[in-house]
């Protein structure tokens, strides 16, 4: 790093005069840049390659409860965590998969959900009208909560017993018969699609807010003038133009529902099969056995998996706009 | 220029920072006159525990010099806190443990084993009862731990419902059940047992202790027996009090923590439950005074199964040990001397309604209750320690997490029959293969 500083510290006049002359101290004027990337790029390292490289290493050794204080010691496994992984004919690779299944369909309807709450939030405050601002700030307080205050408050609402949930439900309104479970069994995928949706969809109505900013009022006028109707100017002037937004949000918006580790945590500390998200699967499926090697490796599949995944929705999103 | 200088320089300063940051593993380098605690959550409550404690370990501080940085844990995350500074070695300097744990965490070798001139500094071997010894590492080894408190499992009953309902205190697994269905109303929402259903290391004990009253071995000769016959009849003998016999609230399933079985057995909405007896204080806490509860020893099936053993608890307790990544090891066993000295051992487990683990503590008139009798007896008389090998918490984890799942399942309503445990305890025994 200290060379990169003398090399930028000499004496080179700050504004050239000729053209010729500043395309001579061309590399010394370029260096500051990185040089002051530098400290960045190392932190990068350290805080995100590093670990990785380090978390692949581990994926590859029988890294058990013998070894885990020193982990150079641990024997060298090759494949045999990764055959454990995905041999969905065992009971290790069986509820990966389940896992992984479970975290697509919350995934999907999450990311649908926030999406469409968010957009429809977004749309009806794009006119001012009297208490806008009060609104705005209402939408914003899931997401200004902190999700462990947050999702301990819904785990209370659902309890079977004393929860709010049923006493509203059932007590009150009598929609349901009797008190069910919602932190067991099939209704535990519904409470943490209900609690991942209302934690989100105010990032996404941010998002679409700010978006919208961008559309400019007279193409809504121009469509009123020919006699668009809402759907219509909603259709052909709003989505359109919030294209690049949506873009980003939607895949915000995955990665986040499909890594998510706080709510499900915090909400079932260890979630029921039908709530049983990936990432909490690997943490827990790691300390089951304490081979810390088949949970490396779960989780580079689960790397590899998210990597494709955007890398393709980037590309294609690259080649639609192309076209376009 | 200067400025750059100045940016670059903040900037390597930080970064050093940071390295030397993540450079100092356990124990605060700088100041060898500070522990870091970690201690089992013992009380109703983390406060209450640290309420109960504080002003012990500033007792030690006058004494000693020596500050103790106290954090209490909570049971669903100890023992993963605890794997997680055994792997990156930053960690405290003394902890609590399950004393079930003691062989599997011998084996990372974190911990400073307890050879005879370590255990001297403690007060030595005989200052210890000694079957509290017998759960502090594997068989031939010097100990990783020495006990800190006594637990043991006893059957609560609630003697007003009982005698409302002219019952006694049920003296086999058979009479419990049926004392049990006698007590069960449900339009009064009052049942028979009150369990602590979504907790893994309540399942994994009763896995054990009802598998042993039916003749299962967890482990034969290194290998997992988790699926065998006698470890279905037993877990089923547990699951089967909400599945089949329906004595139990299945909102229990829910309940993580003790604090809610606790709380429903104080306000009489359950008239037995399984428990350690750390619940005496919680019970009392929660307004049921001394006399208007009993214990007696967890009954078993008679005539015991083919092969049975007479087990009515396991021998429970929590374990205290030194990271073997302490600055400080003089002081951290100086703290561990203190916390096992009989002044502090009548202190804490007075409040903490656990046994002493040293002799001379018993001398406390807190300590001749009937129950504490109850308990004593227990724990010399139908105890049996679980296997101290290392795969013995991977047993609890996965054991535990089954039962738990099973719970849920009958809560829900799904049939929990003899297949039905097989098929999960057969994956259970398969993850522990190819895991381990």
């Amino acid at each position: 790093m200290s060379d990169t500083i003398t090399a930028t510290s000499g004496d080179a006049p700050p504004r050239a005069p000729r053209g010729p002359r500043r395309r001579r101290f061309k590399p010394g004027r370029n260096l500051l840049p990185y040089a002051l990337v530098v400290p960045a790029l190392i932190a990068e390292l350290a805080i995100h390659i590093v670990p990785m490289l380090v978390g692949a290493w581990m994926s590859l050794l029988h890294l058990t409860q013998f070894f885990i204080r020193n982990w150079t010691a641990a024997p060298y496994g090759g494949l045999t965590n990764y055959r454990i992984a995905v041999d969905t004919n065992g009971p290790v690779g069986k509820d990966l998969l389940h896992s992984f299944f479970i975290t697509v369909a919350v995934t999907v309807l999450v990311v649908a959900g926030a999406w469409l709450f968010g957009l429809a939030a977004a749309v009806f405050l794009q006119k001012p009208f009297r208490g806008r601002g009060t609104l705005r700030t209402l939408f914003l307080v899931p997401y200004a909560l902190p999700v462990f205050t947050a999702v301990i408050t819904w785990r209370f609402m659902f309890q079977r017993d004393s929860g709010m949930v049923n006493n509203v439900l059932s007590d009150e309104l009598h929609l349901v018969h009797g008190h069910p479970f919602w932190l067991l069994g099939g209704n535990s995928f519904a409470a943490l699609v209900i609690i991942h949706i209302w934690r989100l969809w105010p990032f996404a109505f941010l998002t679409l807010t700010a978006g919208l900013q961008s559309v400019p009022g007279d193409l809504y006028e121009a469509a009123a003038i020919d006699g668009a109707g809402f759907v219509r100017r909603l259709r052909s002037v709003t989505l359109p133009l919030l294209r690049p937004v949506n873009r980003v949000l939607l895949l915000v918006l995955f990665l986040w529902t499909f890594n998510d580790f706080n709510v499900p945590y915090i909400l079932f500390d260890q979630p029921p099969a039908n709530a049983d998200m990936i990432s909490i699967h690997i943490y827990n499926a790691s300390f089951i056995t304490w081979n810390f090697g088949l949970g490396s490796a779960m989780s580079v599949l689960l790397l590899a998996f998210l990597l494709i995944v955007t890398l393709g929705y980037l590309g294609a999103g690259r080649l639609r706009s192309r076209h376009a | 220029m200067k400025a750059r200088g100045t940016a670059a320089l903040a900037a390597s300063v930080m970064l050093a920072a940071g390295l030397a940051a993540c450079g100092s593993g356990g124990g605060d380098k700088s100041s060898p006159k500070t522990l870091t605690y970690w201690a089992s959550n013992q009380g109703r409550s983390i406060q209450q525990d640290q309420q109960v404690l504080e002003p012990e370990l500033k007792k030690f501080e006058a004494k000693t010099g020596i500050k103790v940085k106290l954090e209490v844990i909570g049971w669903p995350d100890l023992l993963n806190r605890i794997l997680a500074a055994t792997s990156s070695g930053k960690g405290p300097d003394v902890v609590n443990v399950g004393n079930t744990w003691s062989a599997s965490l011998q084996a990372t070798g974190a911990f400073q084993s307890f050879d005879d001139a370590t255990i001297a500094k403690v007060g030595g071997k005989g200052k210890f009862i000694p079957s509290t010894l017998t759960s502090t590492g594997a068989a031939g080894k010097p100990p990783a731990f020495v006990p800190i408190y006594g637990l043991a499992y006893g059957l609560f009953y609630n003697k007003k419902l009982f005698a409302d309902a002219k019952l006694k205190p049920p003296q086999t697994w058979q009479e419990l059940v049926t004392d049990a269905k006698k007590l069960t109303v449900p339009a009064k929402k009052q049942y028979g047992v009150t369990v602590q259903g979504a907790s893994y290391t309540e399942g994994s004990h009763f896995a054990f202790i009802f598998g042993a009253q039916n003749g299962a071995k967890l482990f034969q000769g290194g290998q997992p027996g988790f699926d065998s016959p006698q470890m279905v009849a037993g877990v089923k003998q547990y699951v089967n009090l909400l599945a089949g016999d329906k004595v139990v609230n299945p909102g229990d399933a829910e309940f993580v923590n003790s604090s809610d079985m606790l709380k429903e057995f104080a306000t009489g909405k359950a008239a037995m439950m399984m428990v350690q007896s750390f619940a005496t204080a919680g019970v009392e806490e929660n307004g049921m005074k001394a006399g208007e509860y009993g214990v007696v020893p967890i009954p078993m099936p008679s005539p015991l199964p083919p092969g049975g053993r007479k087990v009515a608890s396991h021998v429970a307790g929590i374990n205290i040990g030194v990271f073997k990544n302490t600055q400080n090891k003089d002081g951290a066993l100086k703290l561990i001397d203190f916390l096992t000295g009989s002044d502090e051992q009548k202190i804490t487990n007075g409040v903490f309604g656990s046994l002493p683990v040293v002799q001379d503590a018993y001398s406390d008139p807190k300590f001749q209750t009937p129950e504490t009798k109850t308990f004593k007896d227990i724990l010399a008389n139908s105890a049996e320690t679980l296997p101290m090998i290392p795969e013995e918490a991977q047993f609890e984890t996965l054991v535990g997490n089954t039962v738990k799942q099973l719970i849920a399942d009958a809560a829900a309503g799904k049939p929990v029959d003899d297949q039905a445990i097989k098929d999960k305890l057969a994956a259970a025994n398969k993850k522990m293969q190819s895991g381990g």
